[in-house]
This record gives C-alpha cells, structure tokens and sequence, in this order.
C-alpha cells in the first residue's frame, strides 16, 4: 500500500513484450514437376477407367439416396411442424461459403436387416462456423424419430475421437436416446453409448469446448450429450430433454406429466439451468450456436482474431446516460444491462443463460475490439446466480477470455430457504471460479459491493488487474445501517452505534479506499469503456501463456467445464 | 480583366497581349488571336460539332473580337477595377460549392459559414475558411445576418455572395451590408424593395411597357361593370373569388354569352364559402408556360439578356427541369422576350443577374410579366451552357464595378441545354421531400456535355431544416434532342441509395414523348400523370439471379475476412462438397410484400448454377454455368443468357424507425444497367422479428419517442395534464409535413421531455406517460 509497491505493480502491468516477427526469406527451387507417361486413349487406360467409373456412380446413387435420409415422407412430416430439415439446419449452421468435409455417410449402410438407417441417423463432418473449423454432428429424426443405433455411438465416438487430433470444436445437434431393441449393442461396451459422453468430459478437460442445440427430444442418453455440453441451445416449445420420458416416469413413479412441463426450454432455461439458451425456432437456435462459436475465443486452439482498434463499433447509446441510471443510491436497483449497452462495442451483447439465475447478468462483448466476458448484478446473489456466474467464469477460462466484473452486489442471499439451498456451498462455486480462472480480470465497482458479493465479484483480493470505482461505489462488509442494526442486537450503547453507523459509512466510501489504494482510482461513468479497453489491450500483449496445463498425469485438477 | 474567358491562362495570355499592344490595329490583330484561342476552348467546352461549329466559330470570333474592342476602349478610359481578393459565401449545399469554384478560378480567396449539421459538409471542406454560424435551423444560421456579417469583418472579407434563397432577396441584409462597407454581390436594394411588391413591380412594369396579366381587381362589382371589363381583356377570362381557395368560386369563362352566368354561380358559391361575394377578373390562359429571362445589368446602366429559360414542367409549383432556349419560340418572339425584359431590368435601374419571368400563352405566344427574381436562379447553368459564360464571374465583375464582359449582339447562342434538379422527394408520394443519408452515390462523368452540380458526397445527409436539393445536373447538345440524349444517358448513370429520389421520374419525364415533342406546359405532369408514374416493373429473373449471386458472393468475401488464415484450402475450396454433393443457398428475396422470389444458387467448380422460383414454386428462369465475380464491394460482373453484365448491388440495412432493435431488414438496391432500378428486400427470420416485437413492446412503457429527426413544432400538454387515448401530445416536423403524436391509451403525462422548436433525433423520448391502470395500482 505504499508508492514502491504501486509502482512496481505498475511496473509489472506495463512490462512490454516486444514480438519479433521473422520472416525467413523463402527459397525457391525450380524443381521441374512429375511427368506422366499415361496413355489416357490406350485401350487399358480406357477399360480401368470404366471400371472405376462404374463404381463411383454406384457410390454415387447410394449416397445420393442416403442424403434423402428417412425420406420425402419424413421429411414432409417434419417440415409440416415447421421445423428444418437436418441437412437445412446443417446448411444453415455452416458459414455460406465452406466446404463441408462428411464423414463415414456410408455408415451401416446395409447393416441392420430390421431396418435401414441411413448414415446411422447422423450427419458427421467438420465445416466451417463463424471462421472456425467445427466437427459437426446432426441428427437426423427422420430416421428412426433419431434412436441410437449401435454403429450411430461408433460414429459418434469416432468424430469425437478425431478431436483430440484436430482440435474442432464439435457442434452437436442431438435429440432420441437408445434405440431399445438395440440396447445390448449401444449401452454396454468401451465405444458404446457411454463412450460418448466419456469422450465429451475429455474434451473438455482438454479445452475443446462442445457445444449442442437441442431441435427435438433429447431422451436418456441423448439428454446428457446436451447436459454434458459445455454450452447448449433449446428451441422453446419443440426441444425437451429429460432422463425419461413421461411413459416411462409414470411406470417408474406414477407420476403424470406432460413432455414440455418435464423437460420443455422453457423450464430448463429458467428452473433447471439444464439449458443456456432459449431459442424461438430451429433457424434461431443455429443463430445462437453461431454466436457461441464466433465467442469460442482461443479454446480448441483459435485465435482471436483482433480487429483493427479503429474498427471497433461504438455504443449505440450514449455513456453520458449512465449518471441518470445507476445513481448514487446504492439501495435504487437498476439493470446492467443499460449499462453495458453504453460500454461495450455496437451495445452487442449475446448473453448467457439470460433467462437462468436473473440476479446476475452474463455474456459476451467486445470492448474496443477485444472480446470479453463481463459478469454484472441485477440483484442479490442466489444459488441459480452464483451457479450460472460459475459456469460462465469457467467457460471464459476454458476460451482464454478476460473477464469484466461490473460490481453492484449487497451479498449472497439470507434466511433459512436460502441454506436449505445450499446458499453457502453455491456460493462458494462462484468465488472459487472466479479465484482460480486464469484469465486477466477486471473489475469495477459501478455501485455497491458488500459481504461475500466483494469476492464472488472479484474484489481486491481476487487479483483483479486492474479495479477500478466509480465515484458512487460503496465497498464494506455490510450497509451502514444493517451494521448497526447488527450492532444494535450485540451492544446496548446506542450512541455507540450512531458513530459507528457513520463510521462505517465514511470508510465503505469510493474516496476512503482509493486514498488507501485499495483499488486502481476512481473513474468517471461516462470513461469506463475506454479505461477498460486500455486495460484490456494491455492484457492482450501477453502470450496467452499454456497456463492450461493439461497433462494427463496424475495431477488430478482437470475437469473441464462443469454445468453447474 | 475583363474578359469573359473560361480559362484562366487564356487570360493571362490576353492580358500579356494588350499590354504588348501598342497601336489599336496591333492591339486588335492581337486580340483577334487570343479570341480564336478562347473561342477554340469554349467550342471544345460546348461541344459543338462539325461544320457547325466552323460557322459559329467565325461568328463568335467576330463576336468576341467586338468585345474585345470594347475591352480595349475600357482600358483607354480608365483601368478595370480588381476582383476581391475574398469573399463570403452565405449559403451552402451545391450553390455554394457552384460560387466557390469561381471564385477559386479568378484566384479568389472564399469563406464559407456552417450550421451544426453542415461542420462536414462539401462546402465547408471547399472553402478557404470556414466559420461555424449557429444551430441547424436556418433562422438560427444561414439566416443570421448579424452573425455573418461579423464573420465576414472578422475574416476579412470584401464581398458576401448570397447564393439563392436564404439572405438572397432580403433587402435588409443589403442595406446592412452596405452599412458595414461589405459589398453584397447582387441588385442595388431598391431594385430588390420594388420587385419584392407584386403590386409595386406591376406598375413600374406597365409604366415600361412591359405586359402584365390583364385583369380586373377593383371594388365595383357590378356584373354590368364587370363584363365590360371581361371584354376589354379578352375572352376566355377567370372569375376567382378574392378570398377563394381550393376552385371554389372559381369559373372559367369561355364566351361573352356565358359570362353572366356564370358570374353569378361563381358568387353564389363564394358567398356560401367564405361570406363574401367580391371576385376578381382575369386573362384564362389554357396552355400556360414558364418562359424567364435571364439578364444581366453593370453600375453603368447597361443592361443586356442572356436569352430564355424554360421552366414550364413543375411539380408542387416548383420547377424540377428546366431547358435553354425555350422550344418552339421564334427569333421575333425570343427577341421582343429579351427586350421587355430588358426593359423591366432598366426600369429598376437593376444590377446584377436577375431573372424576369413570364407566363407564355402556348396557343397565342402572347407572354406577360409575372415577377423578377433579383438573384442568381437555381437554373442559371442552362444559360451558361448556351453563351459559354460564368454568370458568377459576371456577377464578380459587376460587384467590383466593371462594366458588363459582352454587349448584347457580342452574346452567343449555341445548341440546347437541360438541367434536371435531382430532389430527396418521393414522386409517387405527391413528391413528398424525404430526409436520410446518401448512403451511396454515384453520378454521371462529368465531361463538356455534362456538368454536376453538386452540393454532397456519398456518406452525406440530406437534412430535415434545408432544401433538399441533392444536385443539379445540367447538359448540352447541338440541338434539343441531341440534349436530351446526354440529359436521358447521365440520368441512367445517376445512383442514389439512401433516400427517395426523383431520379427515375426525371428519367421517365425525360423519354416521354410529349417531353420529347416539346409540348411543354406548367400543366405537364397531371396531365401525362399515367405515362410518367408506369406500375413499377417486377424485378426479371435475369435481375434476381443478379441479386442472389451478389450475396452468395459477398458473403463469400465475408467468410474469408473472418477466418483467421486465408491461406487455407478451408477458403480456397469455397463451396466444396464431396461424393456427389452439391452446395445449395436458397435466397428468398421479396419485391413487395406478395411479390415474394426463392432463388436457387449451386455452386460447384467455380460456377454458378441459378433457378428463380415463385412463391408456388414455378419455376420462373434458370441459368446454368454461371460466371460470377465481384469486382469491389458494389459491382457485380456476371455473363447472362450471352450477355456480360456489369451491376451495381448496394445493401442497406432498413431500421424501421427503431435504432435500438436489431431487426434490421437488409434491402438490395440493384442499378441492373437497363435504366430501371430495383429494390428487393432479404426478409429477415421470423425469430428475429420476434424479438423485435418484445424489445418493441418492451419499449412502450408509456415513453414516446420521435419517429425520425424532426422539430418539435408543439407540445400540446404539461406535466401532470390526464390525457385520453388519441390525444395530440406532440407534434413534430420533418421536411415540412408534420407528424403528430398520439397518447396510445388512457393516462398522466409524468414527464415532458421537449419543447417547442427542439431539434429531435430519431428515438428521443420525447414525453413519458403512465398508462392509467398502473396509477390505479
């Protein structure tokens, strides 16, 4: 706290790291290409060539019928109920213009004698998404309403497998469950059903994020390649997802419930937290997973790539709005989101679970053309906010994106529902999250930051960056009065507690800490966006160093992301 | 320097030459080379041709060395007063930036003033010096002359060229002027007082000889009286109600034995309109035309004419086109024109460039005099084009009190030249004016048969407080078809995206064959309304395939700037699929709301294959084998049906009056290079429209906003006022129609958030009221 040691913190911050790019001059040798001595008019050439042209138009018409899926039937049928067709949504997921590399179309092709499955009812390849090389995996319901059949696990398997390699972040578009009569050849064995879902929690582990729209029904199985997804989509009113169905809850437990109340989006976007992502319609839900690929950052591999600073998009709206919504009664809520508006570029936000633990807000932006993950309050902390904010500090870390903590918290929520709820350990998710991501955090403190709130919203003693204060922030262990309330209950002085009560108020004051240099200074509302985007810049000259380190040894501490 | 010339050098080289003459036959043999080389520069400038320009050449240079004559007399009697050396320029937009480049070209230093809004517009970055004059509303600014006048003084400028409109007629601003020792570049203020009065300018007109519209205007309406009257102006006559409006009490009179009776119903019906049956009598002209005359005057009383305009073709009484010389005028007709206007100019001791305009009787080529405008006309270009003169340079010249460049017979006619106003108006909307940004712009080439006019660039806004004059472009030929030609050509060339424009109704007036036939009159537009306002054509399939390469192309161009390494085969192999695959995009692309086009786009190998379906799925055109390219981020090149295209494809993305909603429509502007235009909408995904429904709802919240930049003209209620559904809160206007905007349900007004004569950008709240059912709560 005194001028060397801030000096030497500024020194540290402001350690350039000058890059030198080499560029080694090319040699080119002429070197003189391969000559053919093929005849292609030689009576050979001309019968070898039938020959094999004989087979790739076979080849041809198979997987031209297997392309068809489960047929113009099936296909009638689903667009009927106003859904797009697999290789639709395929084709809207895609970026325009890529290739799209398909893998093993051919998959039991002849296998079953009960049944044709074409492709094994899933549609695999890696393509393209936002600029980004994704293994895409589609399922097709109008095959066989989208069961897995036993080779659908050994495809999928496979492509999961090959990420390891290729470092794609896979897209999952799943729905069905096991198929039952097949059972015994989907569920037990290592590159059975299970494996899958093996495969999807080593990936993670691995900083290979996965990502899942939910179109249809998610079943059993299928339940958890959305459940086990780092980041999924629900299309309201059409995808469901539970362990099991209505039919079989009733014969397990006798209770009667419809599909869309046991595993509707809106219920898990709002209750269950099973969901992040609530879409309109099938053509949304691929939007969304669009964006989430475009905000993958350096996970799997990516790189972030910058725009140019003088490119970045202002706000639409104007900071110097910000004064007349925070205010400077700590006790007046108001919604951060009209504070990010008028920070972050373009005022373009593609929020996280918006729908999931609403006393805090988060997603992604870019501040001055530098993506970032900003965490804000609507509230006082409760389980579902503490869990999301979790989840989301997790998947920044896994994408090596900083972290904006935009303060105004009065605490983790009291009482006796609130630790019934586990209050306390949800919370303490939330401020181990926020410790442990190793990403370049900043915060600011735009009003209150009381109690717990102060860590779990990376106070000074979360290594933030930078912290910086807004001249109506407010920083102590309670409120003033609440203090003294609590004062008023231990000690009887009551003249004790009317100076302790100002006290209290005098110290929680923006200007009482940074005197002490308990934060970075005091910033105007309307600068905020530019001081962060200073900070933010700084941060970026770093290497994004290989602080995952994810060695398969016995070190113990990989999980990857948890959906909290 | 007193020439006329066009060129600077030539000047230099004329100057040089008088200076070395020493005797008045070497001074004028001199003068007879230098003319024939600025004889030879004005031809090349006018484009005349052939063997008609060899015959005018010798004309003219017979007619320049007379002036040059006169020149040399001036420099025998006195010295020719300097030019400036700088001046103000009181005006903006394309007048302006027309003054300017005079100026610039006489070596003329130039100021230019600014409103709020104008800080980047051309003329500013035109000027020399710029000054920031007040608010956008023009009384706030451009009509400040306090403001301007000290901005003059502080810059030190000599002279303010007013421009047209704003300060241009304002005899105030003269006099202040003077007052302040700064020479205003126009009329003397008594010329201006005496025709700014209909009545006061009649008088001295009929005092000069100069016809005014015969009528009746007097107190006794004795229908006795009134018929002798009818009858001393000549049937057919018009009998108008004095306080009528709208036809009522208006009759058209054709004969003598009509006349009583039709007086009589004429009062009937005033009297039952307006309480009051006094009318007035005068001349019925069934065909009128426009016809003006441009004249000039000098400090030394000499008054010539630079020949007629004419401006018959109007829409909202204002003129949109406008052409010299006038058609079908013989020489006679053009003269006696010319020499009463002449004479309307003497009359006032007028200086300057001034116009006097007259109403022309198509069927009897009888013309009256209808008023003088005492400034530089907004047209003045066509009559450049003829005479090959710089009127701003006369004006210059006159201002510094030099006598007049040419004499009257030294003054040339050569060929025919049109100049079509392009306006931010919407035609088909009654020409109602709009407002927006030129979000892409591209003009004709200027060349010696085109010249632009121009007062903004693309990335301009055409703003709500001014005129919405985006430019004017003027053209010549040898003859009047050969102008029209140009004027048809240069308006295909001409692209607006951004806002309505005229555009393709100037283009349509212009290859209307009444137009074309010269069978002007003021009455031409609702007359022809039907040919001129065709259906809109929908778009062929040919422009539809056009449209949907565009975007599978510049979203290819997309695709490669986001990915990180365009090194790779992930970009090079565009498109790509295997084992039989083939890459499809459907692009569904809506012309209006039932006229909806499902555009087939495979690719494969590098070519295109495209299939145009209807909304029923018909198919409607199929090309196979396309080649496709974007040559920049606006032209297409394509090769359809044998035939290599070249298409200009502007997107813009429609905001329905909300910034703050993402729901953004994206429009496709097409300049296919058959003259039409087409717009075609990408509807945007219905989830999409679904959010902007909430945030839109969202926003209700009793909040009102401004729909679109306006002023807020009033405010109709206060703070705590209960206000009923339907109710008149505020009123708003933008480009002169008002808006006025209504409670959406029963409440209290909380806030009122404007007030009268604020400037409003698109989405400001303007006023908050709660909904009468939260009160209750």
């Amino acid at each position: 706290m005194n001028a060397s040691q801030t000096s030497s913190r500024a020194l540290q911050t402001l350690r350039t790291l000058p890059v030198n790019v080499c560029r080694g001059s090319r040699h080119v040798h002429t070197l003189p290409p391969l000559q053919t001595l093929v005849s292609t008019s030689s009576p050979e050439f001309v019968e070898r060539a039938n020959a094999m042209n004989g087979l790739v138009s076979e080849l041809k018409k198979d997987l031209a019928a297997i392309r068809e899926g489960g047929g113009p039937k099936a296909q009638a049928r689903m667009k009927s109920k106003g859904k797009l067709l697999p290789r639709e949504r395929l084709a809207q997921l895609l970026d325009p213009a890529s290739p799209f590399l398909e893998l093993s179309p051919l998959a039991a092709h002849n296998v079953y004698r009960d049944a044709d499955v074409p492709g094994a009812g899933i549609i695999t390849g890696i393509g393209r998404v936002a600029g980004r090389e994704c293994m895409i995996v589609v399922n097709d319901a109008t095959v066989k309403g989208g069961s897995y059949y036993p080779l659908t696990a050994s495809e999928e398997t496979h492509p999961s497998s090959r990420n390891r390699k290729g470092e794609q972040a896979p897209v999952h578009i799943p729905s069905g469950g096991a198929a039952l009569p097949h059972q015994a050849e989907v569920f037990p064995d290592a590159q059975h059903f299970g494996r899958i879902f093996y495969n999807m929690a080593q990936l993670s582990s691995q900083g290979i994020p996965q990502i899942s729209v939910v179109h249809g029904i998610s079943v059993a199985g299928g339940a958890y390649t959305s459940a086990m997804a780092d980041e999924n989509v629900i299309v309201r009113n059409q995808g469901r997802i539970f362990l099991a169905g209505p039919p079989l809850v009733k014969a397990a437990t006798g209770e009667e419930v419809g599909e869309e109340e046991l595993g509707g989006g809106d219920m898990h976007s709002s209750v269950s937290g099973v969901t992040d992502h609530l879409a309109r319609d099938d053509a949304h839900a691929i939007a969304i997973a669009r964006g989430i690929v475009g905000d993958l950052g350096a996970a799997a591999g990516g790189r972030i790539a910058l725009p140019a600073a003088e490119d970045a998009e202002p706000p639409l709206y104007s900071s110097s709005e910000l004064g007349g919504i925070v205010g400077t009664d700590v006790r007046q809520p108001f919604d951060m989101r009209e504070v990010i508006a008028r920070i972050v570029d373009g005022s373009k936000f593609r929020e996280f679970k918006k729908e999931y633990g609403t006393t805090v807000v988060t997603g992604f932006a870019s501040i001055h053309g530098h993506p970032v993950g900003v965490i804000g309050n609507n509230g006082i902390l409760f389980s579902p906010s503490a869990l999301k904010a979790a989840h989301f500090i997790e998947l920044c870390s896994q994408r090596r994106i900083p972290l904006l903590f935009l303060v105004n918290v009065t605490g983790y929520m009291v009482g006796s529902k609130a630790e019934r709820g586990g209050i306390a350990k949800d919370g303490a998710k939330m401020v181990r999250a926020v410790a442990c991501a190793n990403v370049p955090k900043f915060t600011v403190v735009v009003g209150g930051s009381f109690g717990a709130g102060n860590y779990g919203m990376c106070g000074r003693a979360y290594s933030p960056r930078f912290m910086w204060l807004w001249p109506n922030a407010k920083i102590s262990v309670m409120g003033g009065s609440q203090l003294s309330q609590v004062m008023s209950s231990v000690s009887k002085d009551p003249a004790q507690h009317a100076t302790l009560e100002k006290e209290i108020e005098e110290q929680a004051s923006a200007r009482y800490g940074s005197a002490r240099l308990w934060d970075d200074g005091i910033i105007m509302p309307e600068d905020t966006r530019d001081v962060v985007g200073l900070g933010l810049a700084l941060a970026a000259r770093e290497t994004a160093g290989t602080s995952q380190t994810h060695s398969s040894g016995w070190d113990g501490s990989s999980f990857g992301v948890f959906r909290m | 320097m007193l020439t006329s010339s066009r060129s600077s050098q030539t000047k230099v080289e004329l100057v040089k030459t008088l200076s070395r003459a020493r005797t008045t036959h070497r001074a004028l043999s001199g003068l007879a080379n230098a003319s024939s080389r600025l004889q030879t520069s004005s031809a090349a400038m006018g484009g005349v041709r052939g063997v008609e320009r060899s015959c005018r050449h010798v004309e003219l240079q017979q007619r320049l060395i007379n002036g040059q004559r006169r020149l040399y007399n001036t420099e025998e009697t006195g010295k020719a007063k300097p030019l400036f050396d700088k001046i103000l320029i009181a005006n903006r937009g394309e007048i302006a930036c027309r003054v300017m480049k005079t100026a610039k070209k006489l070596g003329i230093k130039t100021v230019a003033v600014y409103s709020e809004v104008d800080r980047n517009a051309l003329h500013v970055k035109m000027a020399d010096e710029a000054y920031y004059v007040g608010p956008a509303p023009s009384a706030d600014s451009y009509l400040r002359m306090d403001k301007i006048i000290q901005i003059a003084k502080q810059s030190g400028a000599q002279a303010i060229h007013p421009g047209y409109g704003f300060l241009s007629e304002n005899a105030k601003f003269a006099t202040a002027l003077e007052e302040a020792g700064i020479t205003f570049i126009g009329p003397p203020v008594t010329a201006i007082t005496s025709m700014a009065s209909k009545s006061e300018s009649k008088d001295i007109m009929i005092a000069a000889g100069v016809p005014c519209v015969p009528g009746y205007h007097g107190s006794n309406q004795d229908p006795q009286h009134l018929l002798e009257q009818a009858k001393r102006i000549q049937f057919p006559v018009l009998i108008k109600a004095v306080l009528g409006g709208g036809g009522k009490g208006m009759r058209i009179v054709h004969k003598e034995s009509e006349f009583l009776e039709a007086l009589e119903s004429a009062k009937r019906e005033s009297l039952k309109s307006f309480s009051d049956d006094n009318v007035l009598v005068e001349k019925y002209i069934q065909k009128p035309r426009h016809i003006e005359v441009q004249v000039f005057g000098d400090t030394m009383g000499d008054v010539v004419s630079l020949w007629e305009r004419d401006c018959s073709v109007q829409r909202r009484h204002q003129k949109i086109i406008e052409e010299a010389p006038a058609p079908g005028i013989s020489e006679e007709i053009r003269k006696d024109l010319c020499d009463k206007a002449v004479a309307a100019a003497k009359a006032v001791g007028y200086v300057g460039a001034g116009t006097v305009e007259f109403i022309f009787d198509d069927d009897t080529k009888v013309f009256y005099f209808m008023e003088m405008n005492t400034r530089l006309q907004v047209e003045h270009p066509v009559t450049e084009m003829i005479t090959g003169q710089d009127l701003v340079e006369w004006q210059l010249h006159v201002a510094a009190g030099n006598p007049l460049p040419l004499t009257q017979n030294e003054i040339p006619l050569i060929g025919h030249a049109f100049e079509a106003r392009i306006y931010a108006e919407n035609p088909r909307n009654n020409f109602m004016p709009d407002v927006g940004k030129l979000v892409h712009l591209s003009t004709p080439e200027a060349s010696s048969i085109v010249r632009l006019e121009e007062g903004f660039k693309e990335g301009s806004s055409i703003e709500v407080f001014y005129d919405p004059l985006i430019a004017k472009l003027v053209v010549k030929g040898s003859d009047r078809t050969e102008a029209l030609r140009v004027l048809r050509k240069a308006l295909e060339e001409y692209q607006v995206v951004g806002l309505s424009t005229n555009i393709e109704f100037l283009r349509t007036l212009a290859g209307h064959p009444a137009f074309i036939d010269a069978e002007v009159e003021t009455g031409f537009i609702p007359k022809h309304y039907n040919e001129l306002f065709p259906p809109l054509p929908k778009p062929t399939p040919s422009v539809l395939a056009q449209s949907a390469l565009y975007l599978v192309l510049r979203d290819l161009e997309k695709d490669r700037q986001l990915s990180s390494s365009t090194t790779s085969p992930w970009s090079s192999l565009a498109f790509r699929r295997f084992g039989g695959d083939v890459h499809k995009r459907i692009i569904t692309l809506k012309a209006s709301p039932k006229d909806v086009y499902h555009v087939h786009v495979t690719s494969s190998s590098g070519r295109y294959h495209v299939q145009v379906h209807s909304q029923s799925g018909e198919v409607l055109g199929s090309f196979e084998n396309l080649d496709a390219s974007l040559q920049g981020p606006k032209t297409l090149h394509t090769e359809i049906e044998g035939r290599k295209l070249q298409t200009t494809v502007v997107s813009q993305l429609d905001h329905h009056g909300s910034p703050s909603i993402a729901s953004a429509e994206e429009k496709l502007h097409i300049f296919a290079g058959d003259s039409q235009r087409y717009a075609l909408t990408i509807p945007s995904p219905s989830w999409l429209l679904s959010l902007g429904e909430d945030a839109k709802k969202a926003m209700k919240g009793g909040g009102m906003r401004a729909p679109m930049p306006s002023v807020v003209v009033d405010v109709k209620v206060a703070n705590g006022d209960m206000v009923k559904k339907g109710q008149a809160i505020v009123v708003l206007e933008s480009m002169k129609t008002e808006t006025v905007l209504r409670a959406e349900q029963d409440g209290k007004v909380v806030v009122v958030a404007c007030k009268k004569g604020d400037m409003v950008e698109e989405g400001t709240e303007l006023a908050i009221i709660e909904p009468l059912e939260t009160i209750k709560d």
